[in-house]
């Protein structure tokens, strides 16, 4: 933790939320949204597997039957659309991306996962995220952005033809668009399992969290 | 003639129409009502949504909104690819809302095409005369709402030059379908104009077999594979929305790839 030589600025003139209140709502309808699209997504994967004997269990998936599921998932797409769309440009015009993601340096990781391995990492700064936290917020987003384009190639192989085609045609474009869901589930387990054991991590995506320092009084 | 779209005592269409305002309205406050129950959502972990008619008609009003998303984004000048005959399957894969066991075969020599609704000319057409119109193929993608698909080989007369000989109101909303297994549809009027919407009397060269919409069927390259009534025995053209089978039970009406 080498990062707290930059100490915060006692008297911090101007102070703001770690989760200003844009990122709250933003996260809350994304985590609605996603909800709402893999458990409708299990339901019309139902009706045609793509891995023989997986299948989705009836109370785990949205919708009683395809039609319903459709439904959902073609409602479900325009929040997370929408959600995702000004997630993306609030977190690129406030620079919160960048300085919540980057810089992630090769050493760092090798650190974390050094730190993790022996159960020595520290929770009590939640205001920096280490390595394989910002690798992991990468991924998930970069696998959210995946699923739209994908999903477009599912949803009008004709229409978008050439970028169906990019993805290996109707049913590679359908494996891709599985295959991100399961990077997205799978971040889910770790995501809500690691807020379950640092509750203050989910306090903060409630209530803002602790007060930092005003953007460019950072480092 | 009457037509076979319509009961024996046929209600004044104009009732629709006085109430066009009305429905409109129904599905927008529908829509307002659902997005509030969606926002509400985060707050009811555990109830069970899907009983809930509410939700139901909101998702139905984003359906509705569906449809328009997709007739802007449909081009009509997009055709959709076209595959070398190496690769069609034969028999095509059969997919009712009943079993293959189960299909009626059609007499062909008894079959008769009726139209109905904004045509200036009903008469009835026969096998022959589908066959004396001027034919054409696709080689294309047939992709089913459930995710699977197959490369099939159509052939049969352009739906857009059969609506033309028959003096049909192209500037009308829709085109509907009535078949002999009880399974109405419709589509749009740009996509039964698009070059690759056939009305198939053939696949890989050979006359439909009976489990595949013998003597007639519809073949739209940009629609779902359910979108494709086969056995038809009549053909609507229409502004009033006329829905379908499977769209009245709550698969998207427009349904375009």
């Amino acid at each position: 933790m080498s990062a707290t030589t930059a100490a915060l600025p006692a008297p911090a003139p101007a102070t703001r939320r770690l989760h200003p209140v844009p990122v709250r709502i933003m996260h809350w309808t994304n985590a609605v949204a996603m909800l709402v699209m893999i458990g409708s997504g299990w339901g019309i994967y139902n009706d045609s597997v793509i891995f023989g004997g997986l299948h989705f269990s009836k109370h785990i998936k949205l919708g009683s039957w395809a039609a319903e599921s459709l439904l959902w998932h073609f409602a479900g797409m325009w929040l997370l659309a929408a959600n995702g769309a000004a997630y993306l440009t609030y977190g690129i015009v406030t620079g919160r991306l960048r300085e919540r993601l980057l810089p992630i340096r090769m050493r760092d990781i090798i650190q974390t996962v050094r730190d993790t391995l022996r159960l020595h990492v520290d929770h009590t700064d939640l205001t920096t995220y280490n390595a394989v936290q910002k690798v992991l917020y990468i991924v998930v987003i970069l696998a959210g952005i995946s699923q739209v384009v994908t999903g477009l190639a599912v949803w009008k192989p004709v229409q978008f033809s050439g970028l169906t085609d990019l993805l290996g045609g109707f049913q590679g474009a359908r494996l891709v668009h599985f295959l991100g869901m399961a990077v997205i589930v799978g971040f889910l387990v770790v995501h809500v399992a690691l807020s379950l054991l640092v509750p203050q991590t989910l306090w903060a995506m409630l209530t803002g969290g602790p007060r930092v320092a005003q953007k460019g009084a950072r480092p | 003639m009457t037509s076979p779209f319509r009961p024996a005592r046929v209600p004044d269409p104009a009732i629709l129409d006085n109430h066009q305002p009305l429905i409109r309205t129904l599905q927008r406050r529908g829509l307002l009502r659902g997005g509030l129950s969606l926002g509400a959502l985060t707050m009811l972990t555990g109830c069970d949504l899907e009983d809930n008619a509410s939700i139901q008609s909101a998702l139905r009003a984003v359906s509705g909104f569906n449809d328009r998303v997709q007739a802007a984004l449909f081009d009509p000048n997009k055709l959709a690819p076209e595959y070398p005959a190496s690769r069609v399957l034969k028999p095509p894969r059969f997919n009712a809302y009943y079993d293959i066991e189960n299909v009626k075969p059609v007499d062909g020599d008894a079959w008769r095409l009726e139209l109905a609704g904004l045509v200036a000319d009903k008469r009835p057409w026969t096998r022959q005369d589908i066959a004396a119109m001027p034919q054409a193929e696709t080689i294309v993608r047939h992709v089913c709402v459930e995710g699977w698909d197959y490369i099939g080989q159509w052939s049969g007369v352009p739906l857009r030059a059969f609506l033309e000989r028959i003096g049909a109101d192209l500037r009308a909303k829709y085109v509907a379908f009535k078949t002999a297994d009880d399974y109405p549809s419709s589509i749009d009027m740009a996509t039964a104009l698009h070059p690759q919407t056939l009305l198939a009397t053939r696949y890989a060269r050979e006359d439909l077999a009976d489990p595949f919409g013998y003597p007639l069927r519809l073949r739209c390259s940009t629609k779902l594979g359910f979108k494709q009534p086969k056995w038809i025995t009549a053909i609507e053209v229409t502004n009033t929305y006329p829905g379908g089978y499977w769209e009245n039970l709550g698969f998207n009406w427009f349904s375009g790839i």
